[in-house]
């Protein structure tokens, strides 16, 4: 296909609370995956960096920043800001740079630092911000989470038990992964023994945010074959959709969904349009993935995703669980990295994590998380105001 | 209890009667409703129009889901001392083919609520300040 690029190298930071600087955890992910793609730094073109908006100007400007920490070389920079889905969109400008043939080699890079406590909204009466609106009434992220959990008990009749399996399912996995935070093997009971957050969710069904750094070399399929690398895994397909108006599921920051009572206007869930891009691109469908890395930033959100990404029809996802499918050695392994639940939220960091985890996989470097066979992984994500990804690789 | 004056928590989003009704807006052009209101321009990719009459919006539909909050939030939120959970509800309004969150009037917890479950808008303090008592809109369980 004349739309793929080359991943030659995956580097990652460990994830963690290090109270470092985000340079260093980007630098130390961008080398990792130079040393991996045996390129040296002075033959990368383009730097892509995901932003971030924590860090004050040097996150704005990530790509030079990261640039400048290994070394002005000349090369040209570009920083994607996509929330949660910056990560996904600056490696589509690499990509796009790649084919249109201005760029053989890129640095696609992100990393983050977290502060601590709440990210309260800006102080004063401020009825025009949609965020400030929501916290003054008391609306938080875990309720967004929440409602989309507790809709899925009372449509589909998952329980407080599914949703724990997901977490026991990723904690266990996740502690065979050394670049992960957390690593410890939970329970049900660990999790049903948690402070209850907004009700189905408790403190464990909810992801942490965390401080980390993830980077990809990229090239063409040229250069690759060039470097003897030319059975590298592939990017075939990145989805940055917006949603489709209208848009029917409440999402953070808002009070209220669109209205679909126009005429000709129909309803659309977001996060089940994502994936449908990705898959055209790839000319692929759901049956031909292998493994999937989905955003959990809830236990219970693991779910959606699988049943948006279509891997299971709509309300079966936590059959498939509970038959073991999306474990190890199951039909169809979700979130083998140990997903969010055992990384917590690096915001410019995470896409591009899923991407990595999919490369190891590939490549069958994965060890003790090795999916056997996988030829075709497939990863997806969203955050606020709009932004989300799915990006498919391949053998 | 206080005796002081109520006054809306946010002005003008939502009447002050006894059977209250958020205010929103439609656009006069292809009649999608916005809440809260948008006059500046029509969010409907296939219309233009900048043309936009304000509405009172259905105040009863059905429950799309509920939550609570166990934990207190940050500011701007006003917490009473001490913190006192409360439920939310995402309500479907049919008319208006939107859903619209809100906080669940005091006493009603999630095991009271179901999805599809028909409820209406009423008016409940907020919090208070030192010259009146903000209420805002919360949902209520249409009793059957």
């Amino acid at each position: 296909m004349s739309n793929e690029i080359a991943i030659l190298g995956a580097g990652m930071h460990p994830w963690g609370k290090w109270g470092h600087n985000f340079v260093q955890y980007g630098v130390a992910a961008a080398r990792e995956a130079l040393a991996d793609a045996g390129v040296p730094w002075r033959d990368v073109s383009f730097v892509s960096g995901g932003a971030t908006v924590r860090c004050g100007y040097p996150g704005y400007v990530a790509g030079a920043t990261f640039a400048q920490a290994l070394g002005w070389q000349g090369a040209e920079v570009n920083t994607s800001y996509a929330a949660c889905a910056s990560g996904s969109q600056a490696l589509a400008a690499a990509r796009n740079k790649i084919l249109a043939g201005e760029c053989e080699v890129a640095l696609v890079v992100g990393a983050d630092t977290t502060p601590k406590g709440f990210l309260a909204p800006a102080k004063g009466y401020r009825p025009d911000d949609p965020d400030w609106v929501r916290f003054y009434l008391g609306i938080t992220n875990p309720t967004y989470f929440a409602l989309y959990a507790r809709r899925r008990m009372d449509l589909y009749g998952d329980t407080l038990d599914d949703f724990a399996a997901v977490k026991v399912k990723n904690s266990r996995i996740g502690s065979k992964n050394p670049r992960a935070r957390y690593r410890k093997c939970f329970t049900a009971e660990d999790v049903a023994a948690s402070a209850m957050v907004a009700d189905p969710l408790r403190l464990m069904d909810i992801c942490a945010t965390s401080d980390g750094g993830a980077a990809l070399i990229v090239s063409s399929l040229e250069y690759a074959r060039k470097l003897g690398k030319g059975d590298a895994p592939r990017v075939a397909a990145i989805s940055t959709v917006t949603p489709t108006f209208a848009s029917s599921v409440v999402e953070m920051p808002d009070i209220a969904t669109d209205s679909a009572a126009a005429d000709g206007v129909e309803a659309h869930a977001f996060r089940s349009t994502l994936p449908l891009k990705a898959y055209e691109e790839a000319g692929i469908g759901p049956e031909d993935v292998d493994l999937a890395e989905v955003y959990d930033l809830s236990t219970a959100l693991e779910l959606d995703w699988i049943e948006d990404l279509r891997l299971a029809p709509r309300g079966e996802a936590a059959a498939l669980l509970r038959n073991g499918d999306t474990s190890l050695g199951g039909k169809i392994p979700v979130n083998v990295s140990g997903g969010l639940a055992c990384f917590g939220e690096a915001v410019p960091a995470q896409a591009l994590a899923q991407v990595c985890e999919l490369t190891w996989q590939l490549r069958g470097q994965a060890g003790d998380r090795q999916v056997e066979g996988a030829k075709v992984g497939i990863t997806a994500n969203q955050g606020l105001f709009g932004h989300g990804s799915s990006v498919i690789v391949r053998k | 209890m206080s005796d002081k004056p109520l006054a809306p928590a946010i002005e003008g989003w939502h009447t002050l009667s006894a059977k209250p009704h958020l205010i929103g807006t439609q656009c006069t052009a292809c009649g999608t409703y916005f809440f809260p209101k948008q006059r500046q321009y029509c969010r409907n990719p296939s219309c233009d129009s900048t043309d936009f009459t304000e509405v009172e919006l259905s105040r009863t539909g059905q429950v799309w889901s509920y939550t609570n909050a166990c934990y207190q939030p940050p500011e701007p939120f006003v917490a009473p001392e001490p913190f006192e959970p409360y439920t939310i509800a995402g309500v479907q309004l049919e008319k208006e083919q939107m859903v619209v969150l809100g906080q669940v009037v005091t006493g009603v917890s999630v095991e009271d609520l179901k999805v599809g479950m028909t409820m209406e808008l009423v008016l409940e303090r907020l919090h208070e300040t030192e010259d009146d008592i903000k209420v805002t809109w919360k949902w209520q369980p249409v009793a059957s």
